[in-house]
């Protein structure tokens, strides 16, 4: 078997002659999030454009860089110049960029978004330096979007699974000694210290300890630990070792859902490449230390994200989650001591031991140490995968990586930590981003996704959403979840079609208190967040709903109406031909007019209305009462 | 692969086209329970992967009774447990179902960026509702949450194939490509 010492010297020679080499290389975003702006052609364009020219052209599919709204993302190397990247490299501009940029050698044209490495750099901007990036450290993503994620040469290249030959030189208690020299906290939502967790697990007496990995990532709004997992496999692998390593757990488990079939995909192939280079099973890297690691699937299911409900899972039973005490540290899968760490916490591992845990401290505040990636969706120009180090301000994060609103509208809100989490409003934009800020705040940090909304949402829709999505993901197992989540979704429902009184506000938050007292597992404990924090930032829109009957977004069907701006009308008489409920009156080339009381707000006369006209409006409240 | 998956299908010139399509073989090939299941040590911890395997090779996109008696007794359990565990994840189904699984994106982000009128459209172009299947067999719509593909709602996911951006437009064009991939 081989050293990685040995490893480490071919991979360093092919990574040099990819990006130093006489050979030009192309690397396309091929991610999900690539894909399915359609990287796959231009793959394959790619593909056999290289084959066709005859000429000596290395191609590789990588990661994502972050920038989604790019996508697709092309990045060539040609001898002599810096990797550059380009934007919106469809079939045609893929081929175009070959023939030009390559073969011919010209001055690259198209959307460059900057470039990475020596060499002419031809006016364009260091990747790092580019708006979208400067603010953000990329220690997790260090390598998403640069190598290849099918390639373990290509990971190794760039310090992968030197941690691990670090860590298996120590002794496990110092390795967790290392973990909470660095600060380093649970990034799947609660932010518990994870040298703490790993301590329960390793001071348990057992003969068999588990460690596995939580991939069930189903916040909505959140893609973090997708996009990892798809653009550097090996860096969450070479973690789980080194955090089994520390526990003294022989075997692991990687719980990821199945909608993400890609992901999946890359982990069973990163799997088999360390298994047969020796760093994974028995013995790994000569140490003694034996490590299994197998992939479960999931089915649907967003409450199997909760530990216990994910232990069930695993098992293969219902995931269904059952009360703690006893702790999974103390008795989790088949009963035996089990670690669960989320995807981007372990990956932080073998970041930590890569380098060091003063230079991951280095990042973050006081209590908040290292970075956190991001989803950042939404009403937001910019959307995309980002890091930051924790502490960094929500208007750093919106306005100069995300760069502001869409359409330039009004700012509104930002939903954090998913249906766990809540709605923070515009005046709280400078608000840094960390574990107790957002605590202090009525949120949580959660996972990552950050979903922006604009004027154009209404706070009480949103709230709505996120609670009917606790309740349809509710497991059913406890009253005060299955059945008060209801009772919550019914009376927000009430107030967004009109139906709401003022009393529903105070019962609102007694029953979302109750429900957090009372439920069973996390989902419940934290479904009426989103309620909760709206109630508290944004109660003039849920008394607008109830004593004026009015959506001022525009969202609630209810509480909008439809009218025909008579000036503007010129009686062409499209809309009372489409209208299906013929609320509409008025002769051709007549002033139409909408009876109030027979329109259902379909919205079919605003989208029949020619642009040129522009008759229709859609007005808050009701004609009656303005 | 333990198992096979239905590709996206490559005709059509817009380059919209979902996950796997380089890694996976365009026949389904249907293959016997017995030989599904002895791909699986016969553990209850492969329960999942069991019956995503039996039911990916079903034509119909789900789990007929005979595969449910033929897991329950190779992991030596019994049927309503087998049939509990298939019933609790969304993703399994042991009614009849679409050669395409249609799943939409219901979550947040998706529904602020316009999510219902897709559903609208869909229902609409199909002539059926949440949960049904084409007279054809080629279709069922269901709702998915959240897919992790949210800068690009409203989002949709037909089989392995994620689709974004979504625009009424988009979707007649992307039934289209399915619906001549079957008849080609
Ligand atoms: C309903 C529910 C869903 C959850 N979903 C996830 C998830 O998808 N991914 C995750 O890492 N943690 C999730 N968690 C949190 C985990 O239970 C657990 O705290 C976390 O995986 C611990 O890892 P960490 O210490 O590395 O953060 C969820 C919790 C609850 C209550
Ligand atoms: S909310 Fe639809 S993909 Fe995330």
């Amino acid at each position: 078997m081989m050293e990685l010492s040995d490893l480490v010297k071919l991979a360093n020679n092919e990574w040099d002659d990819l990006l130093n080499g006489d050979d030009p290389v192309l690397l396309v975003g091929n991610a999900t999030c690539g894909r399915s702006a359609g990287s796959g052609i231009v793959f394959r364009t790619l593909k056999n454009r290289i084959n066709e020219s005859g000429i000596k052209c290395k191609l590789h599919e990588v990661g994502c860089i972050g920038m989604c709204y790019l996508e697709p993302i092309v990045a060539v190397y040609t001898p002599g110049n810096p990797l550059l990247f380009f934007s919106g490299v469809h079939e045609k501009e893929a081929a175009e960029l070959f023939e030009s940029y390559v073969i011919k050698k010209e001055k690259a044209q198209g959307k460059v978004i900057g470039f990475l490495g020596e060499g002419d750099s031809d006016g364009h901007k260091h990747l790092g330096d580019i708006t979208v990036m400067r603010p953000q450290e990329r220690l997790v993503l260090n390598n998403c979007g640069l190598i290849d994620p099918t390639s373990l040469n290509h990971y190794i290249a760039n310090k992968g699974y030197s941690g691990l030959n670090k860590s298996l030189g120590l002794e496990p208690q110092q390795v967790i000694d290392n973990i909470k020299a660095s600060g380093l906290r649970g990034r799947g939502g609660a932010g518990f210290p994870t040298w703490r967790k790993w301590q329960f697990a390793r001071d348990k007496d057992s003969d068999i300890k588990y460690l596995v990995c939580n991939a069930d990532e189903g916040d909505p709004g959140a893609f973090m630990n997708r996009s990892l997992i798809e653009g550097d496999p090996h860096s969450l692998i070479e973690g789980m070792i080194i955090a089994a390593y520390a526990i003294g757990a022989s075997t692991g488990y990687i719980y990821c859902r199945a909608e993400y079939p890609l992901a999946l995909e890359r982990l069973r192939l990163a799997i088999k490449q360390a298994e047969e280079e020796g760093l994974l099973g028995k013995n790994i890297l000569e140490s003694g230390f034996d490590f299994r690691l197998k992939v479960k699937e999931g089915a649907g299911a967003f409450v199997c994200g909760e530990e216990t409900a994910l232990i069930a899972s695993i098992e293969g039973d219902r995931g269904m989650p059952r009360p703690r005490p006893p702790f999974p540290a103390v008795a989790g899968l088949w009963g035996k001591p089990t670690i669960i760490n989320n995807v981007e916490t372990l990956a932080s591992v073998s970041r930590i031991f890569q380098n060091s845990p003063e230079w991951f401290s280095r990042f973050g505040t006081e209590k908040s140490k290292g970075t956190k990636t991001f989803a950042l969706v939404g009403k937001v120009k910019n959307s995309g995968l980002i890091e930051v180090p924790l502490g960094t301000s929500m208007r750093e994060i919106i306005f100069d990586i995300g760069g502001g609103v869409e359409n330039d509208k009004q700012f509104k809100a930002v939903q954090t930590g998913g249906p766990s989490g809540g709605c923070l409003p515009a005046e709280l934009i400078d608000l840094p981003v960390d574990y107790e800020s957002l605590a202090d705040a009525g949120t949580i940090m959660g996972s990552g996704g950050l979903v922006v909304m604009d004027e154009n949402t209404c706070m009480v829709d949103v709230a709505r959403y996120f609670l009917d999505f606790a309740h349809k993901e509710s497991c059913g197992e406890c009253a005060p979840c299955r059945l008060g989540t209801k009772q919550m979704l019914d009376i927000l429902t009430d107030i967004t079609e009109g139906r709401g009184s003022m009393e529903d506000l105070k019962l609102l938050e007694d029953l979302g208190k109750g429900i957090m007292k009372g439920s069973l597992c996390g989902l419940g404990q934290t479904a009426p967040n989103p309620v909760l924090t709206t109630l508290r930032y944004f109660r003039d829109e849920y008394i607008e709903h109830i004593r004026d009957k009015k959506c001022r977004a525009k969202v609630c069907k209810e509480l909008i109406y439809y009218d025909i701006i008579a000036e503007k009308c010129t009686g062409c008489h499209l809309c009372f031909k489409v209208c299906p409920v013929s609320a509409i009156s008025g002769d051709p080339k007549e002033i139409h007019v909408i009876d109030q009381e027979l329109c259902i707000k379909c919205g079919m006369c605003l989208e029949k209305c020619p642009d040129k006209f522009n008759a229709i409006e859609v007005y808050a409240g009701s004609k009656n009462h303005g | 692969m333990a198992w096979v998956r239905r590709p996206a299908p490559t005709n059509g010139e817009e380059s919209e086209n979902g996950v796997g399509q380089e890694t996976r073989t365009n026949n389904i090939e249907i293959m016997s329970t017995e030989e599904i299941l002895k791909q699986f040590p016969a553990e209850h911890n492969n329960m999942l992967g069991i019956l995503h395997a039996l039911q990916d090779n079903n034509p119909r996109n789900y789990l007929n009774s005979k595969d449910l008696k033929a897991a329950a007794a190779y992991l030596n359990t019994s049927l309503s447990h087998v049939y509990g565990v298939a019933t609790y994840y969304s993703m399994f189904s042991v009614r009849p179902r679409g050669e395409n699984i249609i799943r939409i994106c219901n979550s947040p982000v998706c529904h602020v960026e316009g999510s219902v009128n897709i559903i609208d459209e869909l229902k609409k172009e199909l002539f059926i509702g949440l949960g049904e299947t084409t007279e054809d067999g080629l279709f069922t719509i269901e709702l998915t949450e959240c897919l992790g593909q949210c800068h690009r709602a409203p989002v949709m996911m037909i089989n392995e194939n994620i689709y974004g951006n979504l625009s009424k437009e988009k979707i007649l064009s992307i039934l289209n490509k399915y619906k001549n991939n079957h008849s080609g």
